[in-house]
């Protein structure tokens, strides 16, 4: 495949993937994730 | 030339990664919508002054979930900041490890501490595969407890940048906190000290063998839209991109190496014989982005 073709079709494949996200709400897990204090990454859960 | 732009473009982009300075009173992190975007490099969303959600982060909690999301009809897989990262690694690489993190900005400045400065063995350079792989897909996706939930593997066990801008400043805001503290954070501590001497000796450490989020960028490095170029007949192998190159790379062994961050020294100061040339797929575009730069 010609390479300029495959790395705009990933880039697509990419976007698409990103949409597809948004449009299960995977946004609204990540912001409730975010909000709160995540007790592993400071050290004691 | 490039460098004092960099620098700029990293200062500003720390600075607006975190700028809630409210927690200043109210003594907690920031929890304003914008905690649902994803920084593009390495930035704890437990940092109370962070206002973007952490990649690497959200990626293990949701693949530590995945179970739960599907029982539950949410079907959350993941697709919102695989597509993130992957349409920014698609266009650039690795150029936000070079421009846009936090913790990458930091390694460089640490670095500028006078001393005498060593090289690490190219293989450990794999080791980000395997916290990328194990830690932050495999491990969250595998072991879950007896309600389905799976653990954040690299936040808990690893992640320095989260010991760094999360829990050493939350263990002062928050006394509460602090009785909680055991081996865990302890452990923590230990590989985030270890972690910034290295940095006073070794060009960026922890992008080069640890870091998940440089390793997932690194993968799209030989396909991305914007890639460096080497001409061989011009390069006299001088080896001064060498010499200043952040990462340590020979830019002749390979133009586009797992390891290259795009800060593109090596193309606007290093290499005098035009050797080094930017390419936008398809087309090369070597004067154009270098009189922008």
């Amino acid at each position: 495949m010609n390479e300029v073709r495959k790395s705009y079709l990933l880039l697509i494949f990419f976007v698409v993937i990103f949409i597809l996200g948004i449009n299960f709400s995977e946004f609204s897990a990540v912001l409730e994730k975010a909000i709160r204090i995540c007790l592993s990454c400071v050290g004691i859960g | 030339m490039t460098k004092h732009l960099r620098r700029i473009i990293q200062t500003i982009v720390t600075f607006l990664n975190n700028s809630y300075f409210g927690f200043i009173w109210t003594k907690k992190i920031f929890q304003g919508p914008t905690k649902a975007f994803c920084a593009p490099g390495l930035n704890c969303y437990s940092c109370p002054a962070s206002v973007l959600a952490c990649p690497m982060g959200a990626l293990q909690v949701i693949l530590g979930n995945i179970r739960v999301s599907i029982s539950s009809m949410k079907y959350h897989f993941g697709f919102y900041v695989v597509g993130f990262l992957g349409t920014i690694g698609m266009l650039v690489g690795r150029f936000p490890c070079g421009w846009l993190c936090p913790f990458g900005f930091l390694q460089e400045l640490i670095h500028k501490i006078p001393s005498k400065k060593f090289n690490i063995p190219s293989k450990l350079q794999y080791g980000k595969y395997i916290f990328l792989f194990g830690f932050v897909i495999i491990l969250p996706l595998l072991i879950v407890d007896e309600f389905g939930y799976g653990i954040t593997w690299f936040c808990k066990y690893v992640c320095p940048a989260g010991t760094l801008t999360a829990g050493i400043p939350l263990m002062f805001l928050d006394n509460s906190l602090q009785r909680l503290i055991g081996v865990l954070f302890y452990n923590k501590l230990i590989i985030l000290i270890f972690l910034l001497v290295s940095m006073v000796f070794i060009r960026r450490p922890f992008c080069r063998t640890i870091c998940p989020l440089g390793g997932f960028y690194s993968l799209f490095n030989k396909v991305s839209i914007l890639r460096m170029s080497h001409n061989k007949d011009k390069c006299v192998r001088c080896y001064q991109c060498y010499r200043d190159c952040p990462m340590h790379l020979k830019f002749p062994d390979g133009a586009n190496q797992l390891n290259c961050i795009r800060c593109f020294k090596c193309y606007t100061d290093s290499c005098k014989f035009g050797a080094i040339s930017i390419e936008l797929v398809g087309a090369q575009k070597t004067d154009l982005i270098k009189k922008e730069i």
